[in-house]
């Protein structure tokens, strides 16, 4: 079965355990941080697979504040492992979408970075400053799941925010909350989302103003798997490749009888450069 | 004819190139041992820069004048263009060499390039693309085998070529229309990132379609240089007889343009005063109305100024098309921003120059252009050229 985690953002008090908790697991470097006025932990980068950044919204005179953890949603259908064409990202059956060369020794990237063109939710970070960089995200702590355990972020939050489990089960929870308390937003975010992902949101203020990625260019954003679109254009491919090869061959051989021979070497030659 | 020395003229401007070329090597150099990072100003939010922009999608989109050429000439034998067809293979070739450079410069694992080969990613547009740029550049190297055998004799290899010629010239059309349209399909993964006014399904067909109507342009510049660079006549007659068909290609392609448009529903987004918006209006009316425009009205059309000034818009245009794809429509979603550094940018340079050298080298040492029987004598025309 396929696993997810459900995070509701109504009981996040951002403590940031899950942070400390996934560098701690996955031997992640610190980066250097600058001082700013807002508490925000900033942006996911290749050392950094996820962060909880603030959301301060104003509701009339009340001030509302929100904190949403940021990585990977291991989409069910994912844009990244669709558009590697060295197979190195793959959705496992567990759920997790790993990258193949870091977490399974499987060295085929050529680092060619589509994936981050590809992904949705800009979620892939690129080792800039290495010679011989790798991509980098969140895995899902797929060597803990494979064991059993959770994840390392869901294990260390203390407030139930982070729920793993079946995905299947953890969206009939969120909607079970969302419809026995009416602060919810009716909405799981992720439930549908670019085909649906292993991570699954809900949360009592408008997924759009907690900088969710509800809305682009004035129209929802889809809902149908990027794969699946890629794939209506790509299928055509062999087929044009016959046919299109088929009508050229004709076309030549027909137009040949009427065309005059040449002794290509009589007509051309080459430039002097010296006049 | 044939028996004399291999040549290379040095000029000013010729040293100039070549110092170029050895920045850009030094360039690439330091950015093999020391990363991306170190000289480019790519970032997370900004995958892709100037090399995959520039040099690789406009590389390959400017290369588009060997296939449309070689459809014209080898496949509708229409006879009247063979004196551009050699020049257009050549061109063709050396815009693939320069794509394959600058994605071998990009690519952050090269050691790994040739894995694609063997892991099949095939439903990843990357894949075809990556097959397809990769079989097409061997095939013009042997296209161009048949040439470089007339100076190095070598019968046997030659006759072979020759009875391979015609499954080679078939590939060479079958296997760019296929990518150049799958280099559009890389941004239908892109569908809620790409501003609508490009984005689309039919994507890959406004990026084949471009490429074709693009080459006999492509061809009409390049000659004109050349001509001018070498003091021969252009091969105007030809020019003109191509605009006809790049005419009516770009009738088309707009049409389709606002189809698709009109179809998805985001007609009005192209005049919503939004930067997207005027760099759209921008890309169709001064690059593509425009140019058809200058084709149609035969005063211009029928005057080497008239031909050549569409044609350099429609190449710019094919350019500033892949700009606003890579660039223009992706800014508002991904964020941040995005300038190439000094190094990029001496990169590009380096390497344009090392294509216009390789130009200037072959056609200077093999039979690239046609001979000019009756101006051989008189050679007056070359007053205006510059000297290349």
């Amino acid at each position: 079965m396929s696993k997810g985690v459900l995070v509701d953002v109504t009981r996040c008090i951002d403590c940031k355990s899950c942070m400390v908790a996934c560098k701690v697991w996955n031997d992640l470097p610190s980066r250097k941080t600058e001082f700013s006025n807002d508490l925000d932990a900033g942006s996911l980068n290749s050392d950094t697979y996820t962060v909880v950044n603030n959301s301060i919204s104003e509701n009339g005179d009340e001030v509302i504040w929100r904190f949403v953890k940021r990585q990977c949603m291991h989409c069910l259908e994912p844009a990244c492992e669709s558009a590697c064409f060295t197979h190195s990202f793959v959705k496992t059956k567990e759920g997790a979408v790993i990258y193949k060369p870091t977490v399974l020794d499987q060295d085929y990237c050529v680092g060619c970075r589509y994936c981050m063109i590809a992904c949705p939710f800009d979620i892939p970070a690129f080792q800039w400053e290495k010679a011989f960089p790798y991509v980098e995200k969140c895995t899902f702590c797929y060597d803990r799941t494979q064991q059993g355990l959770q994840t390392a972020c869901a294990q260390a939050c203390p407030t139930g925010t982070l729920q793993f489990g079946e995905r299947e089960e953890l969206l009939a929870e969120a909607w079970q909350r969302i419809n026995n308390n009416p602060k919810y937003i009716k909405h799981v975010y992720g439930e549908k989302e670019y085909g649906g992902t292993s991570w699954l949101y809900i949360s009592d203020v408008p997924f759009a103003q907690l900088g969710f990625k509800t809305e682009v260019f004035n129209r929802p954003v889809t809902e149908k798997a990027i794969p699946s679109l890629t794939w209506q254009v790509l299928k055509w491919t062999p087929f044009i490749f016959v046919g299109w090869g088929a009508l050229l061959t004709a076309m030549r051989a027909y137009t040949k009888r009427r065309a005059t021979v040449h002794n290509e070497e009589e007509l051309y030659g080459p430039v002097d450069p010296k006049e | 004819m044939y028996g004399r020395n291999w040549s290379f003229r040095i000029t000013w401007f010729r040293i100039l190139m070549i110092i170029f070329v050895l920045i850009a090597a030094a360039a690439a150099l330091y950015r093999f041992v020391y990363g991306l990072g170190a000289i480019t100003n790519l970032s997370d939010e900004w995958p892709w820069g100037l090399w995959i922009g520039f040099d690789l999608l406009c590389g390959i989109a400017l290369a588009g004048g060997g296939f449309s050429t070689a459809l014209v000439v080898h496949v509708l034998h229409k006879d009247k263009y063979l004196p551009i067809a050699r020049a257009a293979l050549l061109t063709s070739l050396l815009g693939y060499i320069i794509a394959m450079v600058s994605l071998f410069l990009d690519i952050g694992r090269w050691f790994n390039f040739w894995r694609p080969f063997f892991y099949w990613g095939f439903h990843s547009v990357l894949f075809e693309v990556f097959w397809c740029i990769s079989i097409y550049t061997t095939i013009q190297v042997l296209e161009f085998g048949d040439i470089f055998f007339e100076k190095v004799k070598f019968p046997a290899l030659k006759k072979i070529l020759g009875y391979l010629m015609t499954p080679l010239l078939i590939l060479g059309i079958i296997l760019p229309s296929l990518h150049q349209s799958s280099l559009g399909s890389l941004y239908i993964v892109a569908i809620d990132k790409l501003y609508p006014l490009w984005w689309s399904m039919l994507i890959p067909f406004f990026f084949v379609w471009s490429a074709f109507f693009l080459g006999p342009a492509m061809v009409t510049v390049e000659g004109t240089l050349a001509a001018r660079a070498y003091g021969r006549d252009p091969e105007l007659p030809v020019f003109q007889s191509l605009t006809k068909m790049t005419m009516w290609m770009m009738i088309i392609y707009f049409i389709v343009k606002m189809i698709d448009l009109n179809y998805r529903g985001v007609f009005g987004m192209a005049f919503n005063g939004s930067y997207e918006s005027n760099m759209f209006l921008i890309e169709m009316i001064v690059f593509i109305l425009l140019p058809i425009f200058m084709y149609a009205i035969p005063s211009i059309r029928t005057k080497l100024w008239g031909v050549v000034t569409a044609s350099l818009l429609v190449v710019v245009g094919v350019v500033f098309n892949r700009m606003n794809v890579v660039f223009t429509g992706m800014a508002k979603s991904v964020g941040g921003s995005y300038f190439p550094s000094i190094w990029e940018f001496l990169i590009t340079i380096g390497m344009w120059s090392a294509l216009a050298l390789a130009y200037l080298f072959i056609v200077e040492n093999f039979s690239i252009l046609p001979k000019e029987e009756h101006t051989h004598s008189t050679h007056t025309n070359y007053g205006t050229g510059f000297q290349a």
